[in-house]
């Protein structure tokens, strides 16, 4: 399977990233051949096999509900680059 | 043309865990901004979710409540989008293995019962909050209800019309509340309801295309907002045009709905299990704890006072509709050892009248049942009328004083000797020579008027049976 450099743009857009045009050519090949190594592992009879959510097979240990968190509000707004009345700043969005 | 309804409801219920669904911070609403807001939160890097299991908890629970499949394995998965209250740039859900799957509820419109279809509901976290205004050009970002526990609960599309859409919601609310998972709190938005619309001409199988309504949070706004986007989509069919499937906001304030988002920039939510979270067993020991705590259900005990208690099903519904409500009745009559008729008349009628006066739910109720008890019980015994117990029950309301209390300082016992109530009605045939040859002329109106009379002169306290009787005797001569 191999990709155009419109699908490179869209999925560029879908994870917000920033590509130089000179890129596009390069990252399309690098894309396809990933893809067709998935295309390649697609070709593996599965059909007896339950698709995996989790790569280990294990279960999800659970988290007694007991505050233990405080308040860090300093120590986190001081690396952010603005911040005013406890809120952080970001440019306006509408939705 | 005939045109059908459908809709489904995807409701979502703030679950009342005390820390988030995937970090150990508080979910208290009113905080100050971003003090509740973890590196988890955050979504700094380098830190990882670990899960709640209260609120697996809570979700197996309702599941229980709604007779639905209960999944053995659940898959958190991330739905991907970009937003500043969501500082990941995903939310963690679930798509392919809901935690909660089918199951039903039943509804109650106009007499006639309906069952709700429920295809599932599944965990997922709340995101923060956006202040847009007076930030000068920018926006705020309040990360406080970032990753408050939800649990989305979606309907098959079986409803037909906005009354039946506002019964289930009603339903789902109770519920909730009724399991003790979420305090469905609507101002605060720990529930909220996107409401899923379409049109099809009467007798036709196939579904219309939907238009979605985004985050209702009242009763009220859910039915007008069905009632408006029904009259928008017949007319565009009616036209001869077609429906666009989008997402629609609903403005209460013009009563109208608009479009959100057009189609070109669809959502592309790229959903896919999230690798920082392993799948999740529920395992047999928790269903059948969870099994065990799992209370008396509206319905049930809506059965149970009308059997046990001989309730009207309209009064059993009434009062089993709040388990805080139902639990005040029970304890009523427990410790008044009155009749259930009277309680619940009390119950129904005084003290929620008193309450909805004041704005106050039953768990804030000034009088608790103890107290209530006393009065009901001095009713009972005849030391006061019904009538002298309304104004000692209002004397209780502003004070924290027993009903006995009351009676005695007051001065509002009721006057059952039948010789002092007839020293009073000796006085008043005697001042009102007029009435008493009106009455022995044959108008029998005028006994009402020494009825009253007597009670005035005994500023109530007369009982009303002794006073009749004492009346009738003398007015015979």
């Amino acid at each position: 399977m191999s990709l155009t450099t419109d699908d490179v743009n869209k999925i560029a857009y879908l994870a917000r990233l920033g590509i130089n045009a000179q890129d596009t050519e390069s990252y399309t090949a690098n894309l396809s051949n990933m893809l067709n190594l998935v295309a390649e592992m697609s070709s593996v009879n599965t059909d007896n096999v339950a698709p995996m959510a989790h790569p280990f097979d294990t279960t999800q240990r659970l988290r007694p509900d007991q505050i233990t968190e405080g308040n860090q509000r300093d120590n986190f707004q001081a690396i952010a680059p603005q911040v005013e009345e406890g809120l952080y700043l970001v440019p306006k969005v509408l939705d | 043309m005939q045109w059908e309804t459908v809709i489904g409801l995807e409701i979502h219920a703030q679950l009342s865990t005390k820390t988030k669904i995937f970090s150990a911070a508080s979910t208290a609403y009113g905080a100050e901004p971003n003090t509740q807001a973890c590196a988890v939160d955050l979504g700094l890097p380098g830190v990882l979710p670990v899960l709640n299991q209260e609120a697996v908890r809570m979700a197996v629970k309702f599941g229980m409540a709604i007779e639905a499949e209960i999944a053995d394995y659940s898959v958190f998965a991330r739905k991907n989008y970009f937003y500043p209250d969501l500082p990941k740039g995903y939310q963690i859900s679930q798509m392919d293995h809901p935690i909660v799957g089918v199951g039903h509820l039943d509804i109650e419109v106009e007499g006639q019962t309906k069952r709700i279809g429920v295809t599932r509901a599944h965990l997922e976290e709340d995101a923060g909050k956006s202040l847009h205004e007076s930030f000068h050009g920018s926006t705020g970002v309040d990360l406080n209800r970032a990753g408050t526990p939800l649990l989305e609960i979606v309907s098959e599309p079986d409803m037909r019309s906005a009354k039946e859409a506002v019964a289930y919601m009603r339903k789902i609310h109770e519920l909730v509340q009724y399991l003790d998972i979420s305090d469905g709190n609507m101002q605060e938005g720990s529930f909220r309801c996107d409401v899923n619309i379409s049109l099809r001409p009467k007798g036709q199988e196939e579904y219309g295309t939907r238009a979605e309504l985004k985050n209702i949070n009242s009763f009220k706004f859910v039915e007008k907002a069905i009632y408006t986007e029904v009259e928008r989509q017949k007319e565009i069919l009616e036209a001869g045009g077609s429906i666009t499937q989008e997402t629609r906001l609903y403005d209460a304030d013009k009563d109208e709905t608009r479009s959100m988002r057009s189609k070109e920039e669809a959502n592309d939510y790229r959903y896919f299990p999230d690798p920082d979270l392993l799948p999740v067993f529920i395992s047999p020991e928790l269903r059948a704890q969870v099994k065990a705590d799992l209370p008396e259900l509206p319905e049930a005990k809506k059965q149970r006072f009308v059997t046990d208690y001989k309730l009207e099903a309209e009064t059993a519904n009434n009062l089993a509709s709040s388990r805080p409500l139902a639990d005040y009745f029970e304890a009523l009559v427990k410790s008044s050892g009155c009749a259930a008729k009277i309680c619940s008349n009390w119950v129904c009628v005084e003290l929620s009248g008193a309450l909805n006066k004041q704005n106050l739910s039953i768990s804030q109720s000034p009088i608790d049942s103890d107290r209530l008890a006393q009065l009901l019980q001095r009713i009972a015994d005849n030391t006061i009328s019904g009538k002298i117990a309304k104004q000692v029950f209002e004397a209780m309301w502003s004070s924290q004083d027993s009903a006995d209390t009351i009676i005695e300082a007051q001065g509002l016992k009721q006057i059952t000797d039948s010789g002092a109530i007839e020293a009073i009605i000796d006085k008043i045939i005697a001042n009102n020579p007029g009435q008493v040859e009106q009455y022995l002329s044959g108008k029998d109106k005028v006994f009402g008027f020494f009825v009253g009379q007597t009670m005035k002169a005994s500023q109530g306290k007369a009982n009303p049976g002794e006073v009749n009787k004492i009346l009738q005797d003398k007015l015979r001569l």
